[in-house]
């Protein structure tokens, strides 16, 4: 049984999963995102292309209110402050923090049940740097 | 066993040259990726030397030294010069580190051709906490003290003037410390890591002023043999304190007030525009109201500058802080002159808590370093006081004026407190027919607090209500102008 099946039944139907990304990777910190990808998952499958935002600002409140509008259950990020990170898990929504790495390969790794905090990926680019 | 990485090959290792540094420090390769840590970087960070090797450096300290895309990096490694930047972390602990940063450039003997970067990340977390006890918990600055509550009102609403970006317009009598003031606010900012330049803006000519605060291209003038970048460029991403304001010529005010509006401005003889992001705290010893009434100031730049206010008061007003300043200050000059710690003797210290100060704190310390001087006894006898202080005396008491030596703002100071009584309580000084004209701030108080007292037929409820004071605040005043 992977995670989602053993979720709430309504979010067992469909979930979203929420990345924080800086370019095609995982955004180093969770207060300083100000994009983000939230991709919507029915059944271990990805429904849809995820859908990119783009914040007027970093700001982890403004973040922490759009994933709980957006009834998010997932939550990949990099470093994350401690106290944004018992906000969201005290309102029940999962968090994978520490993650470094493509959100693509991410994203992948957390829908087939793969992915764990302070992962790092195998890097998809050479050169990271640029 | 752990391989050793060798700084130069099969003679120093790498790991055993980090170990010596006292702060987290990582080596990075020409790709930014980590070659080696400290153990400082592993109990810093959270990560342990075999999970972070290989790894690219920024996605293993999380910082906000905005090294977007290795951008930091890039710099130092192609200029050379190594850079420092205060930021923070997020550890594995997920909790947020103030961090001073340097990145500098690793290269061989050979050719100098580039080889990697050094990365020191100081922990900075004791000293921040620190400065901010002293400077707005119970030590306050160093050099802005005072115990009395008008000072405590302004030490009150220092920090919130740190955390915004709102204009600032300091106003208060010469020597009060409106330049530390600014500077104590610009420390305390976001932008305190970058530069504070300050610029009197009475003691040059207009068309200096201008080439001084927005620079000038080359042939500009005469004179002009080479660009200059002006004041507001030199304080980008920082803050500009533009002291006595209030003497600026009204043609560079249209210029500071667009400046101010557009965040942009012209250099003189420039075509380009040149974009800064620059806050600005002015300060003035005039008034800058009547400034405006008469002409003399823009009233759209008043508004502009006057955003956040802070009116430091003048010595006299402050109760008790000046026997508190004086032997703040004979204790400081007593230090350095490397001399035992001396005392005022009554007759010297009579005198001194009777002077007026018009020329404020800046007075009274130059005062006690005249005393901790002159005098090479441990008693500050009166005779060791300096002369002018008695001349003064003396002429205002030929004159009939009991009071202290008062400038000409304090004055106008004074005469608009009075008009302000007379205005909200005509009676109080009709009266009598008596008024204060501009002489001492407790003459006058005196002279207030008896007229209400004759309105009021003796009543020191009625007084305290014309005065707008407390019953309490009144019966302290009475008491101290010795009135019962």
């Amino acid at each position: 049984m992977v995670w989602y099946e053993k979720m709430k039944a309504p979010m067992k139907d469909k979930i979203k999963i929420l990345i924080t990304t800086q370019g095609d990777f995982v955004a180093q910190r969770f207060d300083l995102t100000s994009e983000v990808v939230i991709a919507t998952v029915e059944r271990g499958e990805a429904v849809d292309k995820p859908r990119t935002i783009i914040m007027d600002r970093p700001s982890p409140e403004d973040l922490c209110n759009m994933i709980m509008e957006e009834n998010v259950a997932l939550v990949i990020c990099g470093g994350i402050e401690d106290r944004h990170y018992q906000f969201l898990t005290w309102k029940k929504i999962r968090v994978i923090d520490f993650v470094i790495g493509d959100h693509e390969s991410a994203l992948q790794k957390a829908i087939a049940d793969d992915l764990k905090q302070g992962d790092m990926l195998p890097l998809s680019r050479g050169d990271l740097s640029l | 066993m752990m391989r050793k990485t060798f700084a130069v090959p099969g003679v120093i290792a790498l790991d055993d040259l980090l170990a010596g540094f006292p702060h987290a420090t990582a080596c990075l390769d020409e790709g930014f990726k980590i070659v080696a840590v400290n153990h400082l970087f592993e109990a810093l960070t959270g990560y342990g030397r075999e999970a972070v090797v290989g790894v690219y450096g920024d996605f293993i300290v999380r910082s906000n030294m905005g090294n977007n895309r290795g951008q930091i990096f890039q710099r130092v490694a192609e200029s050379g010069e190594a850079v420092t930047i205060d930021g923070d972390i997020i550890n594995r602990s997920r909790k947020k580190v103030p961090v001073r940063f340097t990145v500098s450039l690793l290269h061989t003997k050979r050719g100098g051709r580039s080889k990697g970067l050094l990365m020191v990340l100081e922990d900075i977390s004791v000293q921040q906490k620190t400065s901010q006890a002293t400077l707005f918990g119970g030590d306050r600055a160093a050099d802005i003290i005072g115990h009395s509550p008008k000072m405590q009102a302004v030490f009150d609403i220092l920090p919130l003037m740190s955390h915004t970006e709102a204009s600032i317009l300091i106003t208060g009598e010469t020597g009060t410390g409106k330049d530390k003031i600014a500077e104590t606010i610009h420390r305390n900012s976001s932008r305190g890591k970058y530069q504070f330049v300050k610029i009197n803006c009475g003691a040059l000519p207009v068309e200096l002023l201008e080439s001084e605060l927005f620079g000038h291209v080359k042939g500009a003038f005469t004179g002009a043999v080479r660009d200059k970048a002006g004041m507001f460029k030199m304080a980008d991403k920082g803050t500009i304190f533009l002291t006595e304001i209030g003497d600026m010529p009204l043609s560079l005010q249209v210029k500071l007030l667009s400046v101010l509006d557009d965040r942009a401005f012209y250099p003189v003889g420039g075509e380009r525009k040149e974009k800064v992001d620059v806050r600005v705290i002015a300060a003035t010893h005039r008034s800058l109201r009547d400034q405006v009434q008469r002409g003399a100031f823009r009233e759209d730049l008043f508004y502009r500058l006057n955003v956040l206010h802070i009116h430091l008061p003048p010595l006299r007003e402050r109760e008790g802080d000046i026997r508190f300043l004086l032997d703040y200050f004979l204790q400081d000059y007593a230090t350095r002159l490397g001399k035992e710690v001396q005392i005022f003797c009554k007759a010297a210290l009579h005198h001194l808590l009777d002077y007026s100060y018009p020329g404020n704190v800046r007075e009274l310390r130059n005062i006690v370093e005249y005393c901790a001087n002159v005098c090479r006894k441990h008693d500050i006898n009166k005779e060791d006081l300096p002369r002018y202080l008695f001349e003064r005396s003396l002429a205002r008491r030929q004159d009939g004026d009991p009071g202290g030596a008062v400038p000409t703002i304090a004055a106008a100071e004074a005469v608009h407190r009075v008009k302000t009584v007379e205005k909200a309580e005509p009676s109080v000084v009709a009266a009598t027919g008596r008024r204060a004209d501009g002489d001492n701030w407790t003459a006058i108080e005196k002279e207030m607090i008896l007229q209400a007292l004759t309105t009021g037929k003796g009543n020191r409820q009625k007084a305290a209500e014309l005065l707008g004071w407390g019953r309490t605040t009144l019966w302290r005043k009475i008491r101290q102008h010795g009135l019962v």
